[in-house]
């Protein structure tokens, strides 16, 4: 077998997962309370109208059929129309979810940005003072909620030092940035722990391999060993975590988009429950559902170009 | 001579207390010469070459001296240290699947061993690793070059190994069991290449073995370990026709025996191997020797030279 | 001393917030719900601690009466998902074949759910309120107990002791209740401690964006949502309800973490 047969395999997989997601929002959906029909007309339609939404609906079909049509609708980007802005929820959808991808993708690199040097300084003098303070700050950051963190940074470095805007999301890309700044570096701080975590175990686990010795004794300079031998073979195990956290990195952005009134789709979600505007709530547990597995394909390919291994 | 060794002690820091894994070493070796250094699992050879690179980690003390070309070794600056390891001292290690980084082509960790010895450019450095894949026997080699160690069989990746090691052309190549980990075919052909390189290229060679039928077969000198310490040392051919120190006549008893001993019935030593952590107070050896004496128990008997031969044992007359 | 030390800290948080939890009339200073319209927005002062709220509610009383409902979160979040993931782990990964398969996709699939989303959209279904919060939770997270069960319950499968138990002729349900699953149970325990933590903090998030516990239940993210318009001008409002919250997870995952390091589990 080779990487491009495991390719192929891994993409074959994705397809089951979204029809099983699909099946799931359909459940959700039809779970939800209320009649849908009813939700569409008021409580003073005629029975013909009824009827007639009703079929219109594909409501009087049976529910193999409806989970099909529906499953169809979703292939061609057709989630119904949102009840609170009157709008194609395909359009809402796209015109909020930019906001959270700079957020999510921002987020990411700080997250990295902290946690592979300090992960490093944390490994290399594990069990010492600067490992001890990293691993207790991070065990702090774990144990805070997402949203005191934002509260906490809002009112320090926005509200009272005026260092960044108080929330909202700016006109053009240096704004958006600047925006979102401290919403991804909210975000970023849990996920900095959970990274910086496993990468301490995994190049603890690396830096006394037998490779590494013989990195050393080839005579290579340290940055050498620990850039290329070390860090190398620690990302491969920390790749699948990040893929893995990529679903709390979008709840935590549900929340974070509350806290710092980001118009993303994660505030869309909060809103749209309040709302009862069960379209865009449906609608969006499928994107991102969708968004997660596309992430998990991601890291397995930078899995594969990093581990020759794989697919072996 | 190139390297000689001095009093040289190993004591490993461990959760249940000091294990002293090396506890007194000499040992010298001429240029273009090849010492084995043998001994069981355990007994601190692979300990002690590793210390001699100073390749051990942070939770060992090492002591003594280390002299390459009257140079102290355990003295060297960082930048010094590098300079020694891989262009003057090149080292083989026991399993080439571990020591081969899994990430990476053969082709990259030889490069970089070149990158860091030598003033080649990228193009004269492929041309040099070539030509290194050619001198340990490795054919196609520019496809080799581009892929990876579990893409190659056991011995093709020692000779990788071996390859990598002698990139920039050292004077001594340290080599920790480089056999063990392959199918005994595959030895003699490794064991027959390290000769014909050493050879070839006039290096002197350390060759840490378990295996008293690879000293027989490629050393001049041998030095024989017990409980970090050396027991007997000297030329290959004197030291086993008579051996002068208990444990080696019962190692050379233990192994199956070729001309003169061919049939000669196999004794295997009994008792366990010794405890680093609580070191004896006698002869390390003694519990387990046949042919101990009382003063064995509590003194530990001291190196005695004799031409060419050192030995510390008391039983030595009787052997 | 390495394990004992953040396990310690641990357990004397937890002590405490137990204490906090079991007689909070006690220990409050003020009547957690009575106005004072003398005292509203007060900053902290040796009268109140950690200052009033906009109706001159004492905060500190405020957060001790909170400890109730929040540890009462990180048991009953935590609950749910052990029960049912740890029989659906014990019965696939002892029977395996098909249901073993089938299990195997079905939680790959659930991975790639974001599960915050997942509880947000079933509560949304349900409507927000902590009873559908836990149903919600316990939909989504049985699936990492269900796994962590199987795991364990596979290993012990192999083990001398359960082929002596067959040999013997016990029933495969004595074998399994009274032989695999007190072998298998150890870190499935260990790790329900350190999910104490997560369902804190999910909690008090789901509080504070008000899909979780209700006003006037007086829950930690409760409390610091009711402040958040004060914020900039009166921050001390949500300053010991955060602070809860944080001891509150520090001492659940100091917990885990040190019985997971005491008792060798591996994860």
């Amino acid at each position: 077998m080779n990487k491009g047969t495991w390719l192929l395999g891994r993409l074959a997989q994705i397809v089951p997962s979204f029809v099983f997601i699909g099946i799931v929002v359909f459940v959700l959906a039809r779970l939800l309370p209320g009649d849908p029909v009813s939700a569409v007309l008021g409580d003073h339609a005629t029975d013909a109208t009824v009827a007639r939404i009703t079929a219109q609906l594909g409501l009087d079909r049976s529910i193999p059929v409806q989970l099909l049509h529906f499953l169809g609708g979703v292939v061609q980007g057709e989630f119904g129309t949102s009840i609170a802005y009157r709008i194609p929820v395909s359009r809402l959808i796209l015109e909020r979810l930019p906001a959270t991808l700079i957020l999510t993708g921002l987020s990411m690199a700080i997250a990295l940005a902290l946690a592979v040097p300090l992960a490093f300084i944390a490994a290399l003098k594990a069990n010492r003072w600067p490992d001890l303070l990293i691993r207790g700050v991070f065990q702090v950051g774990l144990s805070t909620p997402i949203f005191y963190v934002g509260l906490l940074l809002l009112t320090v470095l926005a509200a009272w030092a005026h260092l960044f805007p108080v929330g909202g999301y700016g006109e053009g890309w240096g704004e958006h940035l600047w925006h979102l700044f401290l919403p991804a570096l909210t975000l970023a701080l849990s996920f900095a722990a959970v990274l910086m975590r496993s990468l301490r175990g995994a190049v603890l686990d690396v830096i006394n391999a037998e490779f590494v010795d013989f990195a050393r004794a080839k005579g290579l300079r340290a940055r050498l060993v620990l850039g290329r031998h070390v860090l190398r073979n620690a990302l491969i195990a920390t790749v699948s975590l990040v893929g893995l956290q990529v679903g709390s990195l979008l709840g935590g952005a549900v929340i974070t988009e509350s806290v710092f009134a980001v118009p993303g789709v994660g505030r869309l979600m909060v809103e749209s429950i309040f709302a009862r505007d069960y379209p865009v709530i449906q609608a969006l547990t499928l994107v991102l559902a969708v968004f997660v597995s596309l992430a998990l394909l991601a890291t397995d390919i930078v899995q594969m170009w990093l581990d020759p291994r794989v697919g072996k | 001579m190139s390297l000689v060794v001095r009093d040289l002690r190993v004591v490993f820091d461990t959760p249940k207390g000091p294990v002293w894994a090396v506890d007194g070493v000499d040992l010298e070796v001429a240029p273009g010469a090849v010492l084995g250094l043998v001994g069981e699992s355990g007994s601190g050879k692979s300990v002690t070459l590793r210390a001699i690179a100073r390749l051990l980690h942070a939770n060992a003390t090492v002591s003594g001296e280390v002299l390459w070309e009257d140079e102290d070794v355990l003295a060297m600056p960082p930048d010094r240290l590098r300079r020694l390891r891989g262009a003057e001292i090149g080292i083989v290690f026991q399993e080439p699947m571990a020591a081969l980084n899994p990430v990476l082509t053969i082709g990259l960790q030889i490069d970089e061993s070149l990158e860091a010895h030598t003033e080649l450019d990228t193009k004269g450095r492929r041309a040099r690793a070539l030509e290194l894949l050619d001198l340990v026997g490795i054919a196609a080699g520019g496809a080799r070059l581009g892929q990876y160690p579990h893409e190659f069989s056991g011995g093709m990746r020692q000779r990788a190994m071996i390859a990598i090691a002698l990139a920039s052309s050292p004077k001594l190549l340290l080599a920790d069991d480089p056999t063990t980990a392959l199918d005994v075919t595959i030895q003699d052909q490794i064991l027959r290449l390290l000769l014909r390189l050493k050879a070839e290229l006039g290096m002197g060679l350390v060759l840490v073995t378990h295996d008293l039928g690879v000293v027989a077969q490629t050393c001049e000198r041998v030095a024989v370990m017990y409980a970090g310490r050396v027991c007997e040392a000297g030329p290959v051919a004197s030291v086993f026709a008579s051996p002068r120190h208990a444990y080696t006549q019962a190692l050379l008893r233990a192994m199956p025996g070729e001309g003169a001993r061919a049939g000669a019935k196999l004794v295997p030593i009994p008792g366990q191997a010794p405890r680093l952590d609580r070191p004896a107070q006698g002869c390390a050896f003694q519990p387990r020797c046949t042919v101990s004496e009382s003063a064995c128990e509590t003194r530990r008997p001291s190196m005695e030279t004799d031409g060419d031969r050192r030995f510390a044992c008391y039983a030595e007359a009787r052997l | 001393m390495r394990v004992w030390l953040p396990l310690g800290a641990g357990l004397l948080i937890l002590a405490a917030l137990l204490v906090m939890a079991a007689v909070p009339d006690l220990l409050t200073p003020y009547d957690p719900l009575g106005f004072d319209y003398e005292a509203l927005l007060a900053e902290p002062s040796p009268a109140h601690l950690f200052g009033t709220d906009q109706f001159g509610r004492d905060i500190l009383s405020r957060t001790i009466a909170a400890s109730r409902i929040d540890l009462q979160i990180a048991v009953f979040a935590m609950v749910g998902p052990l029960l049912i993931g740890s029989v659906i782990g014990l019965l696939v990964g002892w029977f395996g074949g098909w249901a073993d398969a089938l299990f195997g996709r079905l939680a790959d699939i659930v991975v790639t759910f974001p599960f915050l989303v997942l509880v947000i959209a079933i509560v949304a279904v349900l409507g927000p309120g902590l009873i559908n919060m836990y149903i919600a939770v316990a939909c989504v997270g049985w699936v990492v107990y269900a796994k962590l069960m199987r795991g364990e319950v596979r290993v012990q499968r192999s083990a001398d002791y359960v082929a002596a138990g067959q040999v013997l002729g016990f029933s495969t349900g004595r074998v399994l209740l009274r032989h695999v699953l007190p072998n298998a149970v150890r870190p499935v325990l260990v790790y329900a401690v350190t999910d104490m933590a997560l369902a804190i903090l999910l909690g008090s998030s789901l509080g504070y964006l008000g899909l979780g516990a209700q006003p006037p239940e007086a829950e930690w993210g409760v409390l610091i949502a009711d402040g958040k318009n004060f914020f900039t001008t009166a921050p001390w409002i949500s300053l010991a309800p955060g602070v809860a919250i944080v001891l509150a997870g520090l001492g659940f995952s100091l917990t885990g973490d040190g019985l997971q390091a005491l008792l060798d589990v591996k994860r």
